[in-house]
């Protein structure tokens, strides 16, 4: 018997092919499609605003409201310019990390380098955030190292919203950057210097294009995480809304599912379009 | 007075950690020569040559390049360049702009740089693959393409650091003959780091031959190959007879060590008269090598001889009984390994 299902798989690979990734398919159809799907189709809902009952009759009034709403777009704007922000910074204290880890350190500090990017993956969300509310508070950490040399804490607030996720997104950005950087054999950084290339001409001309889809690999974590979080903002955001907690009051307070789900698709259309961007550079044919 | 020399290296040590890799070291290299460090890997030989280069740091000692000290100076700022074992081309680069990039960190305008780099890639055959990515070219044209790159900005002194390892033998063979050449025609001073004692003989002016970060012989191929100074040199460069001062003793009367090459014995079916050392044997092995047959002969003494004889003038046979004769001008004296 098991010798004829052998055979049977042998002459046709189609079917071996099926029967080993069906489990895996399976999982990635219920949970991702039929999720996005659903989202997709929620968002073409309305809620009556007397009964707050969900009408499940097709409109475009939501996406109506969101294309042409003064709030959406500003909250759109204000979003992705965070997003961007955190990447950027990200992005600048990253590469000379990395660079120091996988070209410069000694294998024992690089161990140890490496453990401390990664150790604060460990600890929760929720405590790195309300460790930045505090620094930031009002006799807070930065507060009392800022006042001797003239600086005052930011406050709660959108720049305080973007300090605290540089700081929880930069491991993601940390380990791309510094795996490629491994990838870089340390002779092409001899041959540049070889030929009279000082450092600045050796990191604008072999290290940074070699590294543009490491970077990419990165900055795609820190924007989209970035772009979907909502619980930083709560934190140390003050009163100012990110997308998020448009979708976040939606759901919740606001009891408008259909609203939420098509806020919902913003950052979902934003990420699309990045990727679109990064895919025209040709940076995703080395991931 | 003596020409200032392209490198010259004094009392150059380098160690990592415990390990001495290079252990003060002298040495000049004459102005256009064709110079090779020659050894066994771990013998330091890459070690100065990246030393050369600016690569490493040296733990002691001076460098200088052309006159000027530049033990202190950054690889960028050394009027040298290097071929690297593994080309160290950049992938992100076309082949034109791989030869260009070092005109370019020096600012050259594109149309000059491209067309200087298009010049070094025609004299090396290679103007067709100019647009190409370096993964898309085969092993041979990488080396050349290297060659190029660290050629056209004219360095004073060229690093060559095993650029034949990589490529199979009658690719290896076509490239020294090239690398011959185009030394010539540049008459600039070649730098050449390699463990194949064949090319290092076959390609040098004169050879430095290496061992745990000293150089125990430096000579022309001819001087290295017929009068090695040490058993080692005589064993690492080509194949040797090693005779002790016993054995030397016995078989011509010198209470010396001595070393002989196989090609200079020969051997016959009956006592030769004129000969001015002969000895009897017992053929042990007989190996057929093409162009020539590697014969293992064993002394009555229990000696092990090693004799190439050009194929198709003998037939011995594994068993027989054989002479054995070489002249005294062909034993090599040799020093004692500590005393070298």
């Amino acid at each position: 018997m098991s010798h004829r299902v052998g055979a049977l798989l042998g002459r046709y690979p189609a079917l071996r092919l099926g029967l080993l990734i069906a489990a895996p398919l399976t999982w990635l159809v219920a949970v991702y499609v039929v999720a996005l799907a659903a989202l997709l189709v929620t968002a073409l809902w309305q809620v009556d605003s007397f009964t707050g009952d969900l009408e499940r009759t097709v409109s475009l009034e939501n996406l109506k409201t969101v294309l042409t709403g003064e709030l959406y777009r500003t909250v759109t704007l204000r979003t992705v310019g965070v997003a961007a922000l955190v990447t950027v910074i990200d992005v600048l204290i990253a590469l000379p990390i990395a660079f120091y880890m996988a070209k410069v350190a000694t294998p024992r500090r690089r161990r140890i380098l490496l453990i401390a990017v990664l150790t604060p993956l460990w600890a929760s969300y929720l405590v790195k955030a309300f460790a930045w509310r505090a620094t930031l508070s009002d006799g807070g950490l930065l507060e009392w190292l800022g006042t001797p040399i003239g600086l005052q804490s930011p406050g709660y607030g959108l720049s305080a919203v973007v300090m605290t996720q540089a700081y929880i997104w930069l491991p993601y950005v940390i380990l791309p950057i510094f795996a490629g950087l491994e990838r870089v054999p340390d002779s092409l950084l001899e041959a540049s210097g070889d030929l009279g290339g000082g450092p600045v001409h050796t990191l604008r001309w072999v290290v940074l294009p070699l590294l543009v889809p490491a970077v990419i690999a990165g900055s795609i974590f820190s924007f989209s995480l970035t772009l979907g979080d909502y619980i930083t903002v709560n934190i140390v955001g003050g009163t100012s809304q990110m997308l998020g907690n448009l979708v976040f009051v939606n759901a919740g307070a606001a009891n408008n599912l259909p609203l939420a789900a098509t806020i919902a698709l913003i950052p979902i259309v934003v990420m699309l379009g990045y990727l679109a961007a990064v895919r025209r550079t040709g940076a995703l044919d080395n991931l | 007075m003596q020409p200032t020399p392209p490198v010259l290296l004094r009392a150059l040590t380098k160690r990592f950690g415990e390990v001495v890799a290079v252990d003060g070291l002298d040495l000049t290299v004459h102005d256009g020569e064709f110079f090779s460090m020659l050894g066994p890997s771990g013998s330091g030989k890459t070690t100065v040559l990246r030393l050369i280069a600016g690569f490493e740091r040296a733990t002691s000692g001076t460098i200088e390049l052309d006159g000027q000290d530049v033990t202190a100076t950054a690889a960028h700022q050394r009027d040298v360049s290097t071929v690297f074992q593994d080309y160290a081309l950049f992938p992100h680069l076309s082949v034109l702009d791989n030869v260009a990039y070092g005109l370019r960190v020096r600012r050259v305008p594109k149309r000059s740089r491209h067309e200087k780099a298009r010049e070094a890639l025609a004299l090396m055959r290679l103007e067709q693959v100019a647009e190409r990515r370096p993964h898309q070219l085969s092993g041979g044209q990488r080396q050349r393409v290297a060659l190029a790159r660290a050629i056209v900005v004219q360095p004073k002194v060229l690093l060559l650091d095993e650029p034949l390892g990589a490529l199979d033998l009658k690719l290896r063979e076509q490239m020294q003959v090239e690398l011959k050449q185009l030394q010539r025609r540049l008459g600039t001073t070649f730098v050449f780091v390699t463990h194949d004692q064949e090319e290092a003989l076959s390609l040098s002016d004169r050879v430095a031959v290496f061992d745990q970060g000293r150089i125990v012989q430096i000579g022309t191929p001819a001087e290295i190959y017929e009068r090695p100074a040490s058993p080692y040199v005589a064993q690492f460069v080509g194949t040797s007879n090693l005779f002790d001062s016993a054995t030397s003793q016995r078989l011509f009367g010198i209470a010396r060590r001595h070393g002989l090459r196989p090609e200079k014995i020969q051997l016959h079916h009956e006592r030769v008269p004129d000969a001015e050392i002969v000895v009897e044997g017992v053929i042990a092995e007989s190996i057929y090598l093409g162009s020539e047959i590697r014969v293992h002969l064993q002394l009555d003494d229990g000696t092990q001889l090693i004799v190439l004889e050009r194929a198709g003038e003998h037939t011995e046979h594994r068993g027989e009984k054989v002479v054995a004769s070489w002249s005294r001008r062909d034993l090599v004296p040799l020093t004692d390994e500590k005393a070298s």
